[in-house]
């Protein structure tokens, strides 16, 4: 069995661009990756030899992403979902309104995009994972990724369309 | 018009500051719930840079370059637990009483051992190698008697070389009958390298 450490060290990252998109670039996202790695810690030792490790890390960390989720919808004071959090991640306009965007997305289009794009299952696994249709989330992620392409202005950082209603 | 992989890369934007703090959190965490059963860092000598590894009891494993950190953490993964994260903060303690060691300044180290890894006639050689005051050496043959077994020394020199706390257990204080180095984990130069220090100080 690998040392733990190699587990963080390969996925960690791939990990954490999933909570981000699931959860926006915030406290939330952080505290997803957090009991992620500490539940897969707890967990390690029982996992079965020659197991994904990636895939079983992706299903953890969708697991906490869900909770984080329904723990917001739960709580009687909404917690914004845009990523005003770009404050503890360097200037908001830097960006080009990405991650304002990604905000604005429904959730099984941030889902679609985090799990087929970022973590690149196959459209059948993704949705067997957010209990969806292979369809469904390859419709999500392209609707997904379209809107995200007309928010998105690199070049023109402080012109974000979405942050001025391009995007509704 | 955005190409849309642009967009992507931009959502998978590395953020190693980030993943860093992340870390950190990770480590404090898994101390405070109990499943940090190793931690490890590493730690530049002048006989190289050493792996340290520590379990709740304390220091574990110590292990010269040479060794290989990464084949020394896949067999503690085997021999101790899977459950291992660079977690620098429970070896600050053996980090600094070593860099004082280096520095000449410490001749005797105060650190919580863990000899969960020796066993046996071993773990007795090893026993008695911190009572080899700092700057002295003695013969694998004295050591055999000191441990009462006279007639093992070729066992004492096996003892010596699989010691999996060299430096802070010194193993190098073992010298052969004929006061030649004899084998060392660390290479000739390193166990040179360590009675030079401790004969000048």
């Amino acid at each position: 069995m690998k040392p733990f450490e190699q587990l963080v060290a390969d996925h960690g990252a791939a990990v954490l661009r999933i909570c981000r998109v699931v959860l926006g670039p915030g406290p939330d996202a952080e505290d997803a990756w957090s009991e992620t790695f500490l539940a897969a810690l707890k967990a390690y030792p029982g996992l079965p030899a020659g197991a994904n490790h990636e895939a079983w890390l992706v299903t953890i960390a969708r697991r906490k992403a869900i909770d984080i989720v329904r723990a917001r919808a739960r709580s009687p004071v909404p917690v914004a979902i845009l990523p005003e959090a770009a404050s503890t991640h360097g200037n908001p306009g830097d960006d080009g309104g990405l991650w304002h965007a990604v905000g604005l997305l429904p959730l099984r289009q941030r889902e679609a995009i985090a799990y087929h794009y970022l973590a690149g299952l196959p459209y059948q696994e993704a949705a067997e994972l957010t209990g969806s249709t292979p369809a469904a989330v390859r419709r999500a992620a392209a609707d997904g990724v379209a809107k995200l392409r007309l928010a998105y202005r690199p070049e023109f950082p402080n012109e974000s369309p979405a942050a001025q209603g391009a995007v509704p | 018009m955005t190409a849309p992989d642009s967009v992507l890369t931009s959502l998978a934007a590395p953020d190693p500051a980030l993943l860093d703090r992340l870390h950190a959190r990770l480590e404090a965490g898994a101390a405070a719930a109990g499943v940090l059963d190793l931690a490890y860092t590493t730690t530049a000598t002048p006989v190289g840079r050493l792996l340290l590894a520590a379990t709740d009891r304390g220091l574990v494993r110590v292990a010269f370059e040479g060794e290989d950190h990464d084949a020394v953490l896949a067999a503690l993964a085997g021999s101790i637990s899977p459950r291992i994260l660079h977690a620098p903060s429970r070896l600050a303690d053996a980090v600094r009483q070593l860099d004082e060691y280096f520095a000449g300044t410490r001749r005797r180290f105060e650190l919580p051992l863990d000899r969960r890894l020796s066993k046996g006639f071993r773990l007795s050689v090893l026993e008695h190698l911190p009572r080899i005051a700092y700057g002295h050496t003695e013969s694998y043959a004295q050591v055999a008697a000191a441990v009462g077994s006279p007639k093992a020394v070729r066992a004492v020199g096996t003892a010596c070389a699989t010691n999996p706390l060299p430096v802070v257990v010194p193993c190098h204080r073992v010298l052969r009958a004929d006061g030649s180095f004899g084998g060392y984990l660390g290479g000739p130069q390193a166990k040179a390298y360590l009675l030079g220090l401790e004969a000048a100080a």
